[in-house]
């Protein structure tokens, strides 16, 4: 389903020179799989789940969804396609301070075009246990229950492909293995493919699939660093 | 969730800068409210004064002066003209051929700051006011012809002077000399909003008697003071435009057959007065539109241009407060974008907010004139007889919406242009 081809990727350094970040032969997730992304700080594992999103735009290579090649689409049917398509659940959850709960998923259903579906999100804060926090903003919800809310809000427009970057970096071990357990739960019953990438050992081992990004990739950044 | 819905969260969550910049845009908008409001008002109350009929026949002159000492009563009176001119005028005399009516007024001195003008009783009966309406009597009843010492009060007048029916008004001539007469108050105007409510009309027989005396008496006064001099006592009368001869009227107001009117026959009347070298006569609709437009009308655009200024900085203000909190919500901007929303999207947000500021601030500003309007609507009533009503609405208020629409949408497109530049992948890591 997803494949990436011959991606690279490379950053202008403040002193002008090329920082490469990623040189991806090849990388394929099928339909529905389940996966996790492993690898030192700053080995470009943000990096390449934005590549996959369509947020950046690798310097070379094909990013492909089913029949779609996100480098070729226009910026506007780009933005389209990862609102319709892909869920992201960032690292720093990123939900909108100025809205509740349920309008943190809600405006994620508008900006996909669709029919904002109230009864949908309603439903998904219920899965994720906040259905008593649905008024509630941000700044009125625990780290815990903000990256829950990040959660239902991928989710939200029924998407093909979950990126989640590190979404149980900043929660305690119990809820850690909760927020998990949501996740994968969530993408199995409505058949998303999931890319999860963790720090955690104990979370990794969970999944069927590993890849170190150090492995599919032929820069080696962190490297310099460790 | 629609779109509007975002930009007013991102306007809840800055809520005070919010309030600010809304606060001063609805102090604009009033000012445009007022500015219209009150030029309408002045517009109205100038305007009526002139309607009721056709031409003024008055001494020859500056024709502006004999407007406004005939219709509003104000200004130093002009010189006078024979009555016998009036006899010429009046309707079936030697030009009256097209005459419906011809009034003669006298203006007198004041009377506790009401001008005194001297009339014949169909000032109220032939005369109509505004869209010809009829004068009303609220109390009492008009002054007869055949008794010289009545007077009749306009209803401003009547209310500020206190006087009832049955009391006089005296010492009307007014100056230091004796003045003995007493005029009886027969009648109480009901408002006009015109002129004529902040006027004391006596008969004009009575009315030139007193004159007539008044100004005898002063001859003598003066005649007195003058000992040694061997003034000339009549140019000095003249120049003080007092009216000691008793075969003089000040003014007098005539009104064309309509049909006659329509086929020009105005000013072939006026024409005719004017030819005949001891009076002019002047349409007064046309020269208070001249004035008006002269004076009041250029001020009004003054006017207008600095409240429109005041809009137009508060819709910089809504530009500049926009425009700071860029920095602080590149970051939501970039999420809103990841979550799948395009640049064009982002960029609506923010015009929509700066709308949203802008027809706030013009709902309450709008709100807020109006009611100053209305809490001044008393006064207003009282010096110019202009009634208006909390929902008298300019037509150039009409402009204002769609003018704001389009002032919001100038002011926000440089915050709106910096939202669609938002380079989504930066301010993602960047944490607020
Ligand atoms: N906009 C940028 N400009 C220049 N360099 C960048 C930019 N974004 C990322 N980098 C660099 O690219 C490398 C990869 O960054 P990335 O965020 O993908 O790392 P990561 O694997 O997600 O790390 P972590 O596990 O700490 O989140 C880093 O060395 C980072 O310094
Ligand atoms: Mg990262």
């Amino acid at each position: 389903m997803l494949l990436l081809k011959d991606v690279k990727k490379s950053f202008r350094q403040p002193d002008g020179t090329a920082l490469p970040v990623l040189d991806i032969p090849e990388f394929r997730v099928a339909a529905g799989e389940q996966m996790v992304m492993v690898g030192r700080s700053g080995c470009g594992k943000t990096t390449l789940l934005h590549i996959i999103a369509g947020i950046g735009r690798p310097d070379s290579g094909k990013v492909r969804l089913d029949d779609w090649d996100l480098t070729l689409l226009p910026e506007a049917e780009r933005d389209r396609f990862r609102a319709e398509r892909i869920g992201y659940v960032f690292q720093t959850f990123n939900l909108l301070a100025g809205f509740t709960a349920l309008e943190n998923v809600l405006v994620a259903m508008r900006f996909a075009r669709g029919r904002p579906d109230k009864a949908r999100a309603r439903n998904l804060l219920n899965r994720v246990g906040l259905s008593h926090r649905i008024t509630h903003r941000p700044a009125q919800l625990s780290v815990g229950e903000q990256q829950r809310v990040a959660v239902a809000r991928a989710l939200a427009n029924k998407p093909q492909l979950l990126l989640a970057d590190e979404p149980t970096a900043n929660v305690d071990a119990g809820h850690q293995q909760q927020i998990l357990d949501l996740i994968r739960e969530t993408c199995r019953e409505e058949n998303v493919a999931l890319i999860m990438v963790t720090h955690s050992n104990d979370v990794a081992v969970q999944f069927p699939r590993m890849d170190h990004l150090e492995d599919i990739n032929h820069v080696a950044v962190g490297a310099a660093i460790g | 969730m629609s779109l509007w819905k975002v930009a007013w969260r991102s306007i809840q969550q800055r809520a005070l800068v919010s309030l600010l910049t809304v606060i001063s845009m609805a102090l604009g908008v009033a000012l445009v409210v007022a500015v219209l409001v009150v030029y309408g008002v002045v517009y109205q109350s100038f305007h009526r004064g002139g309607e009721g009929y056709d031409l003024i026949v008055g001494a020859k002159g500056g024709r502006e002066q004999l407007v406004l000492n005939t219709v509003f009563y104000l200004s130093q009176p002009v010189g006078n003209i024979p009555y016998s001119l009036y006899e010429d005028v009046k309707e079936g005399s030697r030009f009256g051929a097209d005459v419906e009516t011809a009034i003669p007024v006298c203006m007198g001195h004041t009377y506790q700051g009401f001008r005194v003008v001297g009339t014949v009783p169909e000032m109220f009966t032939e005369l109509k006011y505004r869209n010809n309406e009829r004068y009303q009597f609220a109390k009492g009843r008009n002054f007869k012809a055949d008794q010289p010492f009545e007077a009749v009060l306009g209803a401003a007048a009547a209310s500020r002077t206190q006087l009832q029916i049955g009391e006089a008004v005296r010492n009307i001539a007014g100056g230091s000399h004796t003045d003995r007469a007493e005029f009886k108050v027969v009648g109480i105007l009901a408002p006009t909003g015109t002129p004529v409510d902040h006027a004391v009309y006596v008969n004009m027989r009575g009315f030139q008697e007193i004159h007539h005396g008044a100004a005898a008496a002063e001859h003598a006064e003066r005649a007195d003071h003058d000992e040694g001099g061997k003034h000339d006592e009549k140019a000095k009368h003249d120049e003080h435009g007092d009216h000691d001869h008793g075969n003089e009227i000040t003014a007098m107001l005539v009104c064309i057959y309509p049909d006659r009117a329509n086929a020009g026959r105005t000013d072939v009347v006026a024409r005719m007065v004017n030819d005949s070298r001891v009076a002019q006569a002047v349409v007064p609709a046309r020269v208070i539109a001249d004035m008006f437009e002269g004076v009041v009308g250029k001020l009004q655009w003054v006017l207008l241009g600095m409240a429109v200024v005041t809009v137009v900085e508060a819709g910089i203000g809504i530009m500049v407060s926009i425009y700071n909190s860029m920095s602080d919500r590149r970051h939501e901007i970039a999420v809103m974008r990841a979550l799948g929303a395009s640049r064009f999207t982002v960029m609506m947000v923010i015009l929509m907010e700066s709308i949203l500021l802008a027809l706030m601030g013009g709902a309450i500003g709008l709100l807020l004139g109006h009611g100053v309007i209305w809490a001044c609507s008393p006064l207003i009533a009282e010096w110019t007889g202009v009634v208006v009503d909390m929902l008298q609405f300019q037509l150039m208020e009409l402009v204002l919406i769609p003018g704001l629409v389009v002032l919001a949408s100038a002011v926000g497109y440089l915050p709106a242009v910096a939202a669609y530049r938002t380079d989504v992948a930066k301010s993602l890591i960047t944490t607020p």
